[in-house]
């Protein structure tokens, strides 16, 4: 190997270092911090190693009752709305995928518009109808208002799926005498699986990481959401510093984890979901 | 063989009737998906449009007036909402300048080959899966005007500046810290759109040019970014209108600060904490018009390089 060939795989060596260590190095520090003691935390010149590993503050987050409360809370938002959006995005995307009729480009064209649409410009309303139906700092707020983001996603992502099935199954079913219900639900519904898994991880990890409709919606602690609760960490036990950074930390940690174990493991469909939403945006 | 007239009209009548099925049978099925987007989407559009016209406000004793444009007058004259559009905007153009340089880079440095790239596409997905209310308490702590990491680097290992900096709090770096955090979560999403247009592009191309002589700064000029151009738009669009409706990244950082506030946290200041419902309207619609605006000069600059 010549001297230029070498330099040039050092050069990419270290890109893809320091790449990695970009992409990484906030949620490490934060894994790092969560174990450090209050000591070691709270020390200058700081430490890059717990060098006394504690699990206290983790200790301390779980036996705070809001905290729990609040990842119960998001998993049961995101876990509904998830459902919901995925019954009704099929149901719809069957049609605008295997029906041609008058009006579908016009309905595409609202779902697309749709999924660039500012939460923040619905806000004003939305909080009146939450209001007018009775559902302020209720969990079903958030289910409903989700929709907004999930649901265009969804159908769109969804559209493109069951668009792609050859119209030969379609004709064979018809042939066989299958009623349109049949051929969704025995056909249209098996095919789409994969695009059902992807827009579903899609919706839960939006429906999760969501925080100005649960600020607005919510206001006990008690129907706080993870993203919501983690702003709201006062000092508790450690009231001795101002921010408990220590338990912040493990709370981030604890509320992210999942989110970066499902990425981690469903890459490859998050990526096809990712660029589908983006491409044919 | 050959059909009658009346055999054809009537097959024709019998395929007409089977179309209106299946467009009353299309219909069905979107009728769900119709009406939750008319409740929780179109309803709400108008409503807020209607709503910016009046003086309502929550529970407020008297009733709610219809009073014009006056609440989009009293937006032109508010120091606040001026602040927040011009720093709304700046933050887009800052960011999205950043991320669209940066991702281009990182999608050129996966698209070469090298052990482990698919870890390394699987890293870029951490940023992205982390909320931003999470990633930006991370980062805070990281901020950390005494025990942060950045000023323990700054400061006690490499002594580039004497006095640690308060990042967040320190006007002249504030903005800097929401940057970084927004480009370090969206930077990645760049990179993987424009890397999924690079692979598109064919190899034979650099071939070609390679075998013609082309430096490898011409390869890239005259091929790649030509090509990778649907792409970038794409990125861009979409960076942009998120970027301009930023809201997580201020309202974690900076909380209520007055010099801090984006459109978006402006609103939401307006609408929640005042209860001030029609004039907040009037700044979420206000936001609708800024990204409006974006939208139609990106149009018209992009179909004057198409012409």
């Amino acid at each position: 190997m010549n001297a230029r060939a070498l330099a040039r795989r050092a050069a990419l060596g270290i890109a893809v270092f320091c790449l990695v260590v970009y992409l990484v190095f906030p949620f490490g520090w934060a894994l790092l911090s969560s174990f450090k003691t209050n000591a070691e935390l709270f020390s200058t010149p700081a430490r890059f190693w717990p060098e006394h590993p504690t699990l206290e503050h983790y200790r301390q987050v779980l036996a705070n009752d809001d905290f729990l409360h609040a990842a119960l809370n998001s998993v049961l938002v995101a876990s509904s709305v998830t459902l919901v959006s995925l019954a009704i995005g099929a149901l719809a995307a069957f049609a605008l995928g295997r029906f041609r009729f008058r009006g579908r480009s016009l309905v595409l064209y609202v779902v697309l518009s749709m999924t660039l649409f500012p939460q923040i410009a619905v806000l004003g309303a939305l909080f009146q109808l939450v209001n007018a139906l009775g559902l302020y700092n209720r969990l079903p707020a958030l289910t409903l208002t989700y929709l907004v983001f999930t649901l265009p996603f969804t159908i769109w992502v969804l559209t493109g799926f069951l668009e792609a099935v050859p119209v030969e199954i379609e004709e064979a079913a018809y042939m066989d005498g299958a009623s349109p219900l049949e051929l969704f639900t025995k056909i249209m519904l098996p095919l789409a699986a994969p695009g059902m898994v992807t827009t579903g991880l899609l919706s839960f990890i939006a429906a999760w990481n969501e925080l100005l409709f649960a600020l607005s919606f919510m206001q006990t602690p008690d129907k706080r959401t993870v993203t919501y609760a983690i702003l709201s960490f006062s000092a508790t036990t450690s009231s001795a510093f101002e921010v408990p950074w220590g338990q912040m930390m493990a709370a981030s940690v604890l509320v992210t984890t999942p989110l970066v174990l499902l990425a981690l493991v469903f890459q490859r469909r998050i990526l096809a979901g990712l660029m589908a939403g983006a491409v044919k945006g | 063989m050959s059909m009658t007239t009346g055999e054809a009209e009537k097959q024709e009548e019998v395929a007409g009737i089977r179309a209106r099925r299946r467009a009353r049978v299309a219909w069905v099925f979107l009728s769900p998906a119709l009406i939750v987007t008319a409740f929780v989407a179109l309803y709400p559009l108008c409503d807020t449009l209607y709503l910016s016209l009046t003086n309502t406000r929550l529970g407020s004793e008297e009733p709610a007036r219809f009073v014009g444009l006056s609440n989009y007058v009293e937006l032109a004259h508010d120091g606040f909402f001026l602040d927040a559009l011009l720093l709304t905007v700046l933050f887009a153009v800052i960011t999205v300048m950043l991320e669209l340089g940066l991702g281009l880079g990182i999608a050129l440095l996966l698209d070469t080959r090298f052990k482990g790239r698919g870890a390394v596409r699987a890293a870029m997905l951490v940023p992205w899966a982390i909320p931003t209310a999470v990633s930006t308490q991370m980062w805070k702590w990281m901020y950390n005007d005494v025990y942060g990491v950045f000023n323990d680097v700054l400061v006690n290992r490499l002594g580039l500046v004497s006095e640690p900096i308060a990042f967040v709090a320190d006007p002249r770096t504030s903005l800097l810290a929401a940057v970084l955090v927004d480009v370090w979560k969206t930077t990645p999403f760049v990179a993987l759109l424009l890397l999924a247009g690079l692979q598109l592009i064919p190899r034979e191309l650099y071939e070609a040019a390679r075998v013609d002589g082309a430096t490898p700064l011409q390869a890239f000029t005259r091929i790649t970014l030509p090509l990778l151009r649907p792409a970038l738009l794409v990125a861009l669009v979409f960076r942009t209108l998120d970027a301009l409706r930023v809201f997580d990244v201020f309202y974690v950082m900076f909380g209520s600060r007055p010099d801090m506030q984006t459109l978006a946290t402006y609103a939401h200041e307006i609408l929640v904490s005042i209860s001030d419902v029609g004039y907040g309207s009037a700044v979420s619609t206000a936001i609708f018009l800024v990204i409006a605006v974006f939208i139609v000069i990106y149009v018209a600059l992009f179909q004057r390089r198409e012409a």
